[in-house]
């Protein structure tokens, strides 16, 4: 790289005895004194962890790591590649990755990630958490992500020869591989009905059968590009589905939402007119909260299920009892078209039973077949739906216009309608 | 390979299954809870309709983490909350007990650990971020080591709940941007076409697949000392850095010309406003390791003109649209320049279709 060997030529440190290990102190550690000043400071170090776990275990990948880390630092510059890795079967899961440099790092030769699903919610009992730890610390280097960006526990440092027995091992304990290309990926849900108050539809049930019917493809990659569910329980979208992901499930409900008159009375006792009026019905988007006879009315019709006046009196307000999804599409960032927000394309679907959840897994199915026919190569599907049209993707998917699918009807008269 | 013979025969079982890895009070009172409070920053306190309560304790962790660390939790988890323990989308870890006395000896703990208890309501969450030089095979910068050095400069703001509303952070390691739409985003920012090595281009790259990653046409296959090989329009490059991830031959990072850049008003949520898309506040600053001092600045600049002029339940882009942006850049000290001006598909959204003006 033109770049990293500019910066090489001025380097100030380099770190010509890393290969004898240790700075003279009994340490294993070669000196860092970069990454040293990320140990100062009051929030939790990565780099106190990373040394913790190296002068402990000793272990050569650790140290040779942390000493190409140091010379990135260094050089501001990147030193990984990547290549192909996997286990039997699959065609996605670990994420390789080779030194550039092993001439000047050798330990750092190997340092491939696992990606391993966790449960929908990620919650933990400490028995499995533990059983993870002591798999992941005998053939690897005891670093965890908790989590990735798409949502994955990621294991990260262990050489090619030892990832098949370490996914054995974590596979018998019901781990499997996350996702990775052109394919299926691991999905991410809020905390849901196992905490949440606001939760419209069982989030976590809904992400495990789905990743388990799209399991295959997870693991053997073969659309045009990747896709991503995130299953977000009310419209606060703690996922961040409707940004980040190709299939945002979002919970939402239908009729009026359950107002506690005792419980509002109680906070406008103790929070006052002024904040009834300035931080709830003021602050309500489409104005369907006003004051009637000096209590609180809401408007069902002109309620957007936004989810603001919840938020803000969870104890007075609660969504409506005929509860389901909303199906978002598109999410995606920059690359290539711009930022894309994921925009509707099913207001509502029941999802309380067993057949709801196959009726969904079916439209997702259709819709995918769509992608794969009309997509481009590396074209996410929301850049297909852009470049397509919505209208031809309504049709090749057997789902109805609807008005709330648009913030408006079309502002320019250039079109062929079959008249 | 080693010498590590298969017995076992994989199972494609996908996510682990969550029923086991739930607390026995959440599993009695799933889908049945009926509200929640926050009694003190840090701690939730949910009730359900049977009249149980489960208190929650969040704490801010490393995201990169060891298994050493891993365990401690565990540890904490086992002392105070029955074994169970769960994380939020923004790297934070949660212990639920339903003894409501356990939560101040495990507040105390976990800061004596030193994982500060946070991270709820009106404040400034945990980065969402990525991997950067530890494990990224295209970052122009690191992550964790910008979001340590963030977090420390806004570890008070975590700990207390006296924003406007939660502000959301991210970081980015190149303009793909993998930190996401934020409150306050980092994203790396390229100022120089790519170099082309044009030596390896041919062997670590499929052509075809290079020229239709860029967004804007620029790159054309040519001949390079009798090599088949790529070329950029310089002119036309908008130094995005698609194509160095579609062909490793296409050299975009560079120490000096691979900059930061900030941005502001990005919002998921569909509260109030409906969900929204960033906008730049803040380019050129350098990427200066190991602790980004001008990137974190400017961040303490927005967070202070919020912090005083943010009214209660606005979120950063909300602030922005009720002051306007003129009045943005006046309180933060921050500068408009045209390079902020959109140039890409859609820009004219972004333009002022009207009369309204800020004086």
């Amino acid at each position: 790289m033109e770049g990293a060997k500019d910066a090489a030529s001025q380097e100030v440190h380099h770190c010509g005895g890393c290969n004898a290990g240790g700075n003279g102190n009994g340490k294993f550690l070669n000196p860092t004194p970069m990454l040293d000043e990320l140990e100062n400071g009051p929030w939790p170090s990565f780099i106190s962890g990373f040394k913790g776990l190296a002068e402990r275990t000793r272990k050569p990948m650790l140290r040779g790591v942390m000493d190409q880390l140091e010379y990135s630092y260094n050089t501001k510059m990147g030193y990984w590649k990547g290549g192909l890795v996997t286990v039997d079967g699959y065609g996605a899961g670990i994420i390789t990755r080779y030194s550039m440099i092993k001439d000047k790092f050798p330990e750092a030769a190997e340092f491939h990630t696992m990606r391993i699903q966790p449960a929908p919610g990620l919650h933990y009992n400490t028995a499995m958490l533990r059983e993870l730890c002591d798999i992941w610390e005998k053939h690897g280097t005891g670093i965890i992500t908790l989590h990735g960006q798409t949502g994955d526990i990621m294991l990260q440092g262990i050489e090619q020869d030892k990832v098949q027995q370490c996914f054995d091992e974590l596979n018998q304990k019901g781990w499997d591989l996350g996702g990775a290309g052109a394919g299926m990926r691991t999905g991410v849900s809020c905390i849901g009905p196992g905490r949440c108050e606001n939760a419209c539809y069982d989030n976590l049930k809904l992400h495990l059968t789905a990743l388990k019917h799209f399991v295959g493809v997870l693991h053997r990659p073969e659309w045009n590009y990747k896709l991503k569910f995130k299953f977000s329980g009310c419209p606060n979208d703690c996922t961040n589905a409707i940004m980040r992901s190709d299939l945002a499930v979002i919970g939402t409900w239908r009729d009026a939402i359950q107002v506690d008159r005792a419980e509002v009375k109680a906070w406008t006792e103790k929070n006052g007119m002024d904040a009834l009026v300035n931080q709830v019905i003021n602050l309500c988007p489409t104005r369907a909260i006003s004051l009637k006879d000096g209590e609180m009315h809401i408007e069902t019709k002109d309620c957007v299920r936004c989810m603001h006046c919840l938020n803000v009196m969870p104890k007075a307000l609660s969504p409506g009892r005929d509860r389901g999804i909303s199906l978002l599409m598109g999410g995606k960032n920059t690359l290539k078209v711009g930022v894309n927000m994921g925009s509707l394309v099913i207001p509502f679907m029941k999802m309380e039973t067993d057949e709801d959840i196959e009726a969904f897994i079916e439209q997702i199915e259709e819709i995918i077949d769509w992608w794969e026919d009309a997509g481009l190569d590396h074209e996410r599907i929301g850049e297909t739906i852009e470049r397509v049209g919505l209208k031809q993707f309504l049709d090749g998917v057997g789902l109805e216009a609807d008005i709330n699918l648009v913030s408006r009807p079309r502002d320019n008269p250039y079109f062929k309608a079959p008249y | 390979m080693s010498s590590y013979q298969r017995t076992w025969k994989t199972i494609e079982s996908g996510p682990h299954t969550y029923e086991e890895a739930l607390h026995p009070v959440v599993r009695k009172n799933y889908g049945k809870w009926k509200y929640h409070e926050i009694p003190k920053p840090g701690v939730l306190m949910h009730v359900a309709e049977s009249g149980d309560a489960i208190w929650t304790v969040r704490a801010g962790t490393p995201r990169q983490d060891t298994v050493d660390m891993v365990r401690v939790l565990c540890d904490i988890a086992d002392k105070y909350a029955d074994g169970y323990l769960r994380f939020t989308v923004r790297n934070n870890v949660e212990f639920l007990t339903p003894n409501k006395e356990h939560v101040e000896p495990m507040i105390a703990e976990l800061e004596s650990l030193g994982f500060p208890v946070g991270g709820t309501g009106m404040c400034v969450s945990a980065v969402s971020h990525t991997q950067g030089w530890l494990h990224c095979d295209i970052p122009a910068t690191d992550a964790s080591g910008v979001v340590k050095s963030m977090m420390d400069s806004v570890y008070k703001e975590f700990k207390d709940m006296q924003m406007p509303n939660k502000v959301r952070l991210s970081t980015s390691c190149c303009s793909i941007n993998c930190g996401g739409q934020a409150d306050i985003a980092i994203v790396v920012k390229h100022t120089r076409p790519p170099r082309i090595n044009h030596d390896h281009l041919a062997m670590v790259c499929e052509l075809p697949k290079a020229v239709a990653r860029c967004p804007v046409a620029a790159i054309r296959p040519t001949v390079v000392n009798g090599k088949r090989s790529l070329m950029v329009d310089e002119a036309k490059c908008i130094c995005c850095g698609a194509c160095f991830g579609a062909c490793p031959a296409m050299e975009i990072n560079h120490p000096e010309h691979s900059k930061f850049a900030v941005w502001v008003g990005g919002k998921n949520s569909n509260a109030r406003t409906k969900p929204s898309t960033m906008s730049i506040v803040a380019h050129n600053l350098p990427n200066n390791p190991p602790r980004w001092p001008e990137v974190t600045e400017v961040i303490g600049k927005i967070l202070t003109a919020y912090k005083a002029g943010g009214r209660p339940w606005e979120r950063v882009g909300e602030w922005i649209n009720r002051i306007g942006w003129k009045r943005f850049f006046e309180e933060t000290g921050l500068t408009f320049d045209d390079n902020m001006i959109d140039s890409y598909r859609h820009a004219r959204t972004t333009f002022n279709q009207s009369a309204h003006v800020r004086f």
